[in-house]
C-alpha cells in the first residue's frame, strides 16, 4: 500500500523532521502566557490578515494591524504572533512605540501544516487584545527530492 | 554582506507616517531540517531586527524559525525631522548587518 | 494520498483538458503569490537581480574586464536578449541557453574562473540579464539550425520516462489546469526563469525545474547543462512564443 517514504516526499519540508518539541495548542498557550504574564486577552482591536488557503507553507504573507492612536498616552507596545502546529509556537514579536506612528507589521512566515494562528497586542495600559485566523495549507504533489 | 532590498522614502512631509519595507537575503535555517547526509542542519536564523531613527528605536522584532527564508519585514514610522534611519539585523553564527538611509523631512 | 495514486486517478480524465488558451503559471497562482512577484521590494528574486547588477559591473578575469566593459549598460544592451534564448552558438555549432552563454562569455572572453550551473553567481547574472526583458514577448530565433534540437526537445517532452512512465505532455498538456494533490498543474510555459520558487526558498533555473519534474516521475535526470535540457528549453520557448516574460517570477 502506501509507502512511508513516498508520503514523506510529498510532505512540506517542515514536516520532514520535527525533532524535539513540537508546538501544540498547549505549547502555544504556554508561549502566549510567556508574552502576557498570564493577563487576560480579549478578542478585538487586532486584525490578523493571512490567506485562508495557502499554496506553499514556506513563504506565507502575513500582516497584523492594531487600532491605536499611537500617542504617548495610548499606544501599542508589542505585537506577537503564535502558531499551534509548527515545531515552535512562537513566530515573531515586534516592539513598538509612538515613533512608529501606526501599530502594524507585515512579514512572510512558514507554516508546517493547516492550523490556527493567534496575534496578540500589548497596549500601553497593560491590556492585551487579539485576533486569530484559521489557515489551510495545501499539500504539494511535486516537491523536489 | 547579505544582499538587502529596501523601500524607504527619501523625502517625507513633517508628521507623515511613512512605510518602511525590508528584504534581506538569509536562509533562515530552522534547526529542524535534515541535510543531504540525514543529519539535522544546525539552526541559522536572524534573531533580531531593529530600526532606529536618530538614535531612537522606532521598531524592533524578535524572529523565530517560523519566519520565511529571505526575511521580509514592513512597518511604519513618523517622519519627525530630517535624519538617519539605521536598520540592523543580528542572528546566529555572528550574523550582524547594518544599513543606513537618510530621510529628508520637509515642511 | 500518494502522488502515484493521484496520477492514476487523473489518467482516465486526461483527454478532455487540452489547453485551449495558453496561460502563464502566474495566472493560476494565489493572489498573495502574484502580489509578491509584482512588488519588487517583496519579490525575493530581486535579491539575485541586485547581486547580478553588481557582478555585471565587477571586473573579472586576468584583464579585469567586467561584463559592462564590452556590453555597456545592461538596461539597453541586454533588453530583449533573454526573450531570444536558447539560441544558436556559432563557436560550439550547437544550441545554447542563456546561462550557458553567460558561462561561455565568462570563460572565453573574460578568462575568469567558471561559474557552475545553479551557482549563486550564475543565477544572479542570469536573473539580471533576464530582468531586462521583463514585459517583452518570448521571440525564439527563426534559425533553421535550431530546428533539429527543437524537434528533439519536442520528442523528449512527449516521451514517457521514469518508473511512473509519464511524459511531460501527459501532465502539462493533457492535464494542465487540473490539480495534483493541492497544486494546480501549470501549462509549463517558461515565462519567468530564473524564478524564485517558494518550495525551493531560493532562485532556480528552468533546468532545475526540469530536473525536479524528472525525479518526480522517478526518471534519471540529465546532468546540468546537458544538450537534452537545452533541447527541451528550445521546444518550450517555441511553444510559449509571444507570451510575456516575467523574470524573476515567483512560483509556489
Amino acid at each position: 500500500m502506501m509507502a512511508p517514504r513516498r508520503l514523506l516526499l510529498a510532505a512540506p519540508a517542515l514536516l520532514l523532521l520535527p525533532r524535539g518539541s513540537r508546538a501544540s495548542p498547549e505549547a502555544m498557550a504556554e508561549a502566549v502566557r510567556g508574552f502576557t504574564g498570564g493577563a487576560e486577552i480579549r478578542p478585538g482591536r487586532v486584525t490578523l490578515e493571512i490567506s485562508p488557503l495557502v499554496e506553499n507553507g514556506n513563504t506565507v504573507p502575513l500582516s497584523v494591524s492594531v487600532e491605536s492612536p499611537m500617542t504617548e498616552a495610548e499606544h501599542v507596545r508589542a505585537i506577537a504572533v503564535f502558531n499551534e502546529r509548527n515545531p515552535q509556537p512562537h513566530v515573531i514579536t515586534v516592539h513598538l512605540n509612538p515613533r512608529a506612528g501606526r501599530a502594524m507589521l507585515a512579514t512572510h512566515i512558514r507554516l508546517a501544516t493547516s492550523q490556527t494562528l493567534l496575534a496578540v497586542a500589548q497596549f500601553s495600559d497593560g491590556s492585551f487584545w487579539s485576533d486569530r485566523a484559521q489557515v489551510v495549507v495545501t499539500l504539494a504533489a511535486c516537491v523536489e527530492g | 554582506m547579505a544582499r538587502v532590498l529596501l523601500n524607504i522614502p527619501r523625502t517625507a512631509r513633517k508628521g507623515e507616517v511613512i512605510a518602511i519595507r525590508t528584504l534581506i537575503q538569509h536562509v533562515m535555517e530552522t534547526g529542524y531540517r535534515p541535510g543531504a547526509d540525514g543529519e539535522v542542519l544546525p539552526r541559522d536564523i536572524i534573531r533580531r531586527f531593529t530600526a532606529s531613527f536618530e538614535g531612537e528605536e522606532v521598531f524592533a522584532a524578535d524572529l523565530s524559525p517560523a519566519i520565511a527564508a529571505n526575511p521580509f519585514l514592513s512597518f511604519t514610522m513618523v517622519a519627525s525631522t530630517t535624519g538617519t534611519l539605521v536598520l540592523r539585523w543580528q542572528g546566529d553564527k555572528g550574523f550582524d548587518q547594518t544599513e543606513t538611509r537618510e530621510i529628508m523631512v520637509t515642511g | 494520498m500518494t502522488r502515484l495514486a493521484c496520477i492514476l486517478l487523473l489518467l482516465p480524465l486526461c483527454l478532455s483538458a487540452a489547453a485551449e488558451e495558453r496561460r502563464s503559471g502566474f495566472q493560476d497562482m494565489a493572489p498573495e503569490t502574484q502580489a509578491m512577484q509584482q512588488d519588487d521590494t517583496a519579490n525575493p528574486g530581486m535579491l539575485w537581480v541586485l547581486e547580478g547588477e553588481t557582478l555585471w559591473n565587477a571586473p573579472a578575469g586576468p584583464a579585469g574586464q567586467p561584463c559592462a566593459g564590452c556590453h555597456g549598460s545592461a538596461e539597453s544592451a541586454m533588453r530583449g536578449v533573454a526573450a531570444r534564448y536558447p539560441a544558436w552558438d556559432e563557436a560550439d555549432a550547437a544550441p545554447i541557453d542563456l546561462a550557458g552563454r553567460i558561462q561561455q562569455c565568462r570563460a572565453a572572453r573574460q578568462g575568469a574562473p567558471p561559474l557552475p550551473r545553479e551557482s549563486e553567481e550564475l543565477l544572479a547574472l542570469t536573473a539580471y540579464v533576464a530582468r531586462q526583458s521583463r514585459g517583452l514577448p518570448i521571440t525564439p530565433p527563426e534559425d533553421p539550425r535550431l530546428d533539429p534540437a527543437r524537434a528533439e526537445g519536442r520528442a523528449l517532452y512527449t516521451e514517457r520516462r521514469g518508473q511512473l512512465d509519464l511524459s511531460c505532455a501527459q501532465c502539462h498538456d493533457e492535464n494542465a489546469g487540473r490539480r495534483l494533490a493541492g497544486s494546480a498543474i501549470p501549462q509549463a510555459h517558461p515565462t519567468g526563469y530564473p524564478l524564485y520558487r517558494l518550495e525551493w526558498q531560493s532562485l532556480g533555473s528552468l533546468q532545475r525545474r526540469l530536473r525536479g519534474c524528472m525525479t518526480g516521475v522517478r526518471a534519471e535526470p540529465y546532468a546540468y547543462g546537458a544538450l537534452e535540457y537545452v533541447a527541451i528549453e528550445l521546444y518550450l520557448a517555441q511553444r510559449a512564443a509571444g507570451m510575456t516574460l516575467e523574470a524573476p517570477a515567483v512560483r509556489p
